[in-house]
């Protein structure tokens, strides 16, 4: 039943059936592993921004993604970012910190295995262009790191979770400092909705319904040994996402 | 963080992360369009009761590169010269509602009495014989850079000598420098005649020494303080000439020091008297790199202290 109810929405049925057989052994998984908890529908009209189902409340964290899924959502955004640009020309990935920066670099890998290109992958700190600085204390800043000039390339900027859309407007600016690229794109490895901005990813490997109130935490074996994307239930609107 | 006023107020995680903020500032420095957004609408007014170029223009750089607008007072050719107080002062700018204060001047303490004042940050940028902060700061990242062998490189100051050398006595950099290298786990030599050595120099945590030769070939770093002028008849020591024979960083010195190391110099250098022009212009000479840290850690100052929400 669960099966079919997932195939029915026409997108990775092997990721479906991992999930399905992944299901026993999932400790994490919160027990039911409720339908809309994770979908393989690509389609942003249907999810984005989108209400989460009232009854989709959950008191436990819940697996999203495990890292197979990770692997073959970062493999597809890859071909995906590839075919678009129509190969790996004037291309530059820039990760966003902290996780934007090892799924750039994962990216990076995949097009190297694909076409044998070597895509130069750098780093785009945000933080001082955000729009949020005074409404907390003193933010940290991370690095930014200009593996090529950004002028007339193809940018591609990589984040882990995309949110209201506010650090995808910062790093818009950030970029717009460093030169004029050809063009700018999105890619994200979930897309959790609630947009507060006219900002949409052109490349996503996840769309994710979430409640405001929840934590989407991604997970990644470079920073974190552990390759996985959870939703943690949350008390009040996160502000450390985007 | 609220106002920096001695570099004593800073432990060894602030001074790191002061310093590996102000590594991300200084990439600013090679960019086309050299300004954050970080500080947009907020004011920063440079008071200045001494003559300052780089300590005063490196604050300025700094706020501009913030987008903190910054405003330029200088005792000369404002109420300060007609007689007003520094208290009258300090309650005046304040009063038109500055974010941040920036204070040089000639008595030691006075930027923490303006602290006790306004609400506004203060951030000391000189007082009298007794801090400098920022520099110390600087010269801690000019060092840092110096020996570290990556970006990555979490340099351990445990292990590096430091010698500073001249008027330790009158020097505000001297006592700044002190401080902060002894919280990185530095060694500091203070080597300078008895005259220039304040009383109470043994309860610093340094080593003292009267024989610069015998100090030269154990420093990883030598830091040349200029004597000043005033300082030349006031009876510290005999003649300018006595004085580079037995304190100057001369042409045979350059020859005696550990290989590996390097010179600093706070600045402005009197050449030929504490520093030859052959240490000044030398390879390993860091005075230049000291310049252009002053404004990347002065933007990461100003971050520190005004970036953030109330």
């Amino acid at each position: 039943m669960l099966r079919s109810s997932f195939t029915a929405l026409g997108y990775r049925p092997d990721a479906v059936l991992r999930r399905v057989a992944s299901r026993p052994r999932g400790g994490l998984l919160s027990g039911t592993g409720a339908p809309h908890a994770w979908s393989g529908n690509s389609d942003p009209a249907v999810n984005a921004g989108s209400e989460p189902r009232p009854d989709g409340a959950s008191l436990e964290s819940r697996l999203v993604m495990n890292a197979d899924q990770i692997a073959r959502a970062c493999a597809r955004m890859a071909h995906q970012i590839l075919e678009a640009n129509q190969g790996a020309n004037d291309l530059v990935l820039m990760g966003i910190p902290t996780r934007g920066v090892p799924l750039a670099h994962r990216l990076a890998k995949v097009m190297d295995e694909l076409e044998s290109v070597r895509v130069p992958v750098g780093a785009l700190d945000v933080t001082m262009y955000r729009d949020d600085l005074r409404r907390q204390p003193t933010r940290a800043v991370g690095h930014t790191d200009l593996p090529v000039e950004v002028e007339g390339s193809t940018v591609v900027l990589v984040d882990d979770v995309l949110y209201s859309g506010r650090t995808v407007r910062a790093a818009l600016d950030a970029l717009g400092d460093l030169g004029r690229p050809r063009v700018v794109r999105l890619a994200v490895l979930v897309d959790r909705g609630h947009r507060e901005l006219p900002i949409h990813a052109d490349h996503v490997g996840s769309y994710v319904p979430t409640r405001t109130g929840e934590h989407v935490s991604v997970r990644l074996a470079e920073l974190d040994g552990i390759n996985q994307v959870t939703i943690e239930p949350g008390s009040g609107p996160d502000r450390g996402e985007s | 963080m609220r106002h920096l006023l001695s570099a004593a107020d800073l432990d060894r995680d602030q001074i790191t992360e002061i310093l590996d903020l102000a590594e991300e500032m200084s990439l600013v420095q090679g960019r086309p369009v050299k300004k954050l957004p970080a500080l947009r609408g907020r004011t920063v007014v440079n008071l200045f009761f001494e003559d300052s170029t780089r300590t005063r223009s490196s604050f300025e750089i700094a706020g501009k590169w913030l987008s903190a607008d910054v405003i330029n007072i200088s005792a000369k050719g404002s109420s300060v010269s007609k007689g007003e107080s520094l208290r009258d002062t300090v309650l005046t700018v304040a009063a038109m509602g500055v974010d941040a204060l920036v204070i040089r001047h000639h008595a030691s303490g006075a930027p923490w009495q303006a602290s006790r004042w306004i609400d506004a940050h203060v951030l000391n940028a000189g007082d009298g014989t007794h801090e400098h902060p920022t520099q110390a700061l600087l010269d801690a990242f000019t060092i840092r850079r110096h020996f570290r062998r990556s970006v990555d490189d979490q340099l351990n100051f445990e292990g590096k000598t430091v010698a500073i050398v001249g008027d330790i006595t009158h020097s505000r950099v001297a006592r700044s420098n002190v401080l902060l290298l002894n919280t990185l786990g530095a060694q500091v030599i203070l080597v300078a005649p008895p005259t220039l050595l304040p009383s109470g120099v043994e309860s610093w945590p340094v080593l003292v020494c009267n024989d610069f030769d015998q100090v030269l070939p154990r420093a990883d770093i030598v830091m040349m303080l200029r004597v000043q002028r005033e300082r030349m008849s006031g009876g510290y020591f005999p003649t300018p000439r006595e004085y580079t024979i037995g304190y100057g960083l001369t042409r045979p010195r350059l020859g005696a020091m550990k290989p590996g190391a390097a010179i600093c110099h706070p600045g402005p250098m009197n050449r030929g008297l504490e520093i030859s022009a052959d240490a000044a212009d030398a390879a390993n000479s860091l005075i230049l790199d000291q310049v252009a840290a002053g404004v990347s850690v002065r933007m990461s100052v100003l971050y520190e202290l005004l970036g953030g929400g109330e």
